[in-house]
């Protein structure tokens, strides 16, 4: 998706449930944990522990270092032998090129598609952000009639699956000429993420004290003051973990990207990988330099912003 | 180049600004109404933009799709519930729903093992090595699923017996002596589609695991000092002590992982296109759409999805109000 793809997560509603159960550790946190129990204070974790941890990250590393070497060598050695065999015949390391790279840089049209990717993730993630919180910051701070049956409606369409939308959007974006643009990317990925956006920022804002905005509202100063002034600063944690979660799920989408984009001049990186994935020939050696140039820059923004985004997915359990 | 990158970057700037002049625009207008008016009117300028978003996304679609799904492949005339009979009574369909069965009970499930496994383990390490070792499984969740289908080509590749084999399965396989398998291609016991799953269980761990992790440290460390006083093992504390009290976490990650599942597409789109057997509910869905041009069978199975993920839906909105009450 999947998103991510992969899953929309819906977290936070059991896990919340959990610790205000059990919540005796709550005020101690996550760190302070450590250190009430005897075994793991001091004594390391047994060997077999360290071992078992140690097979299941290689298992899961692997593949990403099997493409990794694979894109580094020459086409003939990729297509003979496969890539462990560098490590069990050192002479061939000399082998290893980047010239399946240099080719993917002059030959194809991943570059731009990088670009097309960033001009459909970057507005994908900051319009929603902002939308929601709007309306996240009305659910929490504004009284009006059917708030709850329109948050009861935000929760229930938290489950619909986007391919309810994919043929009628797809009419209204032929009569509106629409389709192909990024404009046609942004409003739909506005549109599926939104009720997850509303839930998330909301059950934030909900934890930040009422009485600032009281005061706030005895100082004089209007709801859209109070918004960008207070609120926004304040919920920053629960904004950065949405919008990271938003910004991977649209860079790695694919399917709204093949309706609504399609391949062509505004293919973005998924596109043009499905694309290069059909070609035979000396497309299959591109292909693993092309898979890896796609995921570079979500992975380094993963890798940075990992905190964050944890934080975000446990929302519901270490809140606030 | 150059045109792409400045066009990128003014159509960037212009959504962006393009969203922030609405809210202050509607913002202004809404200032303009008496301050009574104002407050009445306000929560819902607020609310404008998001719900204009769900309506026209989600809610319109979901009621033309329902129209769609009783007419023909053109939506021009109505054939009644002709779609889903001759959905529910071809055998291809049934084994795609078959599959995808499959796909939403072997996926969380494996994810939830492997997630739990991790975190159980990882929290005995140090707190440096439990962080770097979490985050080698977290890492799939950054990659696309085409990425991660380039990524298993290299695990899954067959080459004939006589030649070196460039896939790590075969060539592990084969090294005990086996054939090379075309694991993608082979439908005994719909290997194919697990092969499939594995991948989407890579990629789903790391979040099952994040999840779980933070509900184990949230397990009252008393509870496990008594049974340890009790004299309980390392096992009977897991089994007895820990697993209880994180069940409702494990139902929520079983849950998210599964409207993931169904929605899941581009991993079996790109793998295999549907084809030795593996189709699923999501991908038959785009081959009716795209391919074989039937509005009508498409909006069916899109309905079908919905009315499995009903119950889901029902349940997040109950869990959801048990909360509210409780805040």
């Amino acid at each position: 998706m999947s998103q991510a793809t992969t899953a929309v997560p819906v977290p936070g509603q059991a896990t919340e449930a959990d610790t205000k159960a059990t919540g005796t550790r709550r005020g101690k946190g996550l760190r302070g944990r450590k250190a009430p129990s005897a075994e793991d204070a001091g004594a390391p974790a047994p060997l077999w522990v360290k071992i078992a941890v140690a097979l299941i990250c290689l298992a899961w590393f692997i593949p990403v270092f099997g493409l990794f070497i694979t894109s580094l060598r020459p086409r003939d050695a990729a297509q003979s032998s496969g890539w462990w065999t560098l490590f069990t015949s050192p002479s061939t390391l000399t082998q290893l090129t980047a010239e399946n790279y240099a080719q993917i840089i002059e030959q194809t049209n991943l570059p731009t598609a990088f670009i097309n990717s960033l001009a459909i993730s970057i507005p994908a993630t900051i319009i929603p952000v902002l939308i929601a919180a709007f309306a996240a910051y009305a659910f929490t701070f504004m009284r009006f009639p059917f708030r709850n049956a329109l948050l009861v409606l935000v929760v229930a369409l938290l489950v619909v699956p986007n391919q309810v939308a994919l043929a009628p959007i797809l009419n209204i974006y032929g009569s509106l000429g629409l389709n192909g643009t990024f404009a046609a990317a942004w409003l739909a990925h506005i549109g599926f993420a939104m009720s997850l956006a509303i839930y998330l920022i909301r059950n934030y804002m909900s934890t930040l004290p009422l009485e600032i905005i009281e005061s706030a509202k005895i100082d004089g100063a209007s709801h859209f003051q109070t918004f960008w002034k207070l609120i926004i600063p304040m919920s920053v944690p629960a904004l950065a973990a949405f919008a990271i979660f938003q910004f991977l799920w649209v860079w790695n989408d694919l399917l709204v990207a093949l309706v609504f984009v399609g391949p062509g001049t505004n293919q973005p990186l998924t596109v043009a990988l499905v694309s290069l994935l059909g070609q035979e020939g000396q497309g299959t050696q591109l292909l693993t330099a092309g898979a890896f140039f796609t995921m570079v820059l979500p992975i380094v923004v993963f890798l940075l912003l990992q905190r964050y985004f944890v934080r975000g997915l446990t929302a519901g359990s270490v809140k606030g | 180049m150059t045109i792409t990158i400045i066009n990128a970057l003014l159509a960037v700037a212009g959504g962006v600004l393009g969203a922030i002049a609405l809210f202050w625009l509607l913002n202004k207008l809404a200032e303009l109404l008496p301050s009574k008016a104002q407050e009445t009117v306000k929560p819902f300028v607020y609310l404008l933009p998001a719900f204009a978003a769900i309506g026209l996304y989600l809610i319109y679609p979901f009621v033309q799709t329902l129209v769609y799904s009783f007419a023909n492949r053109d939506s021009t005339a109505w054939v009644g519930l002709d779609n889903y009979t001759e959905l529910l009574t071809s055998p291809s369909f049934r084994s795609t729903l078959l599959n995808t069965f499959l796909w939403i009970i072997v996926v969380p499930v494996f994810a939830i093992i492997f997630g739990l496994l991790v975190a159980t383990l990882a929290d005995r390490l140090r707190p440096g090595s439990e962080k770097t070792a979490k985050t080698f499984i977290f890492l799939p969740l950054a990659i696309s699923a085409v990425g991660s289908v380039a990524i298993w080509r290299l695990i899954y590749e067959a080459k004939p017996a006589a030649s070196d084999q460039t896939g790590l399965l075969n060539a592990i396989w084969t090294s005990f002596g086996g054939d090379p398998v075309a694991w993608l291609q082979t439908t005994d016991l719909r290997l194919n589609s697990f092969m499939l799953m594995v991948i989407l269980i890579w990629t789903q761990a790391g979040f099952a695991m994040v999840l779980l992790s933070a509900a184990i440290k949230g397990v009252p460390v008393d509870t496990m000092e008594a049974a340890r006083i009790d004299g309980a093992g390392e096992n009977k504390i897991f089994f007895r002590i820990v697993l209880p009290q994180i069940r409702a976490t494990m139902i929520t990650v079983f849950i998210t992982v599964l409207i993931g599942v169904l929605k899941t597409f581009d991993i079996v789109y790109v793998a295999t296109n549907g084809n030795f057997d593996t189709n699923i509910i999501a991908v038959s869905f785009y081959q009716e759409l795209f391919v074989n041009r039937n509005a009508g069978t498409a909006a069916a199975i899109v309905i079908m999805l919905m009315i499995v993920i009903l119950p889901v839906m029902l349940y997040q909105i109950r869990q959801f109000r048990a909360e509210e009450a409780t805040r």
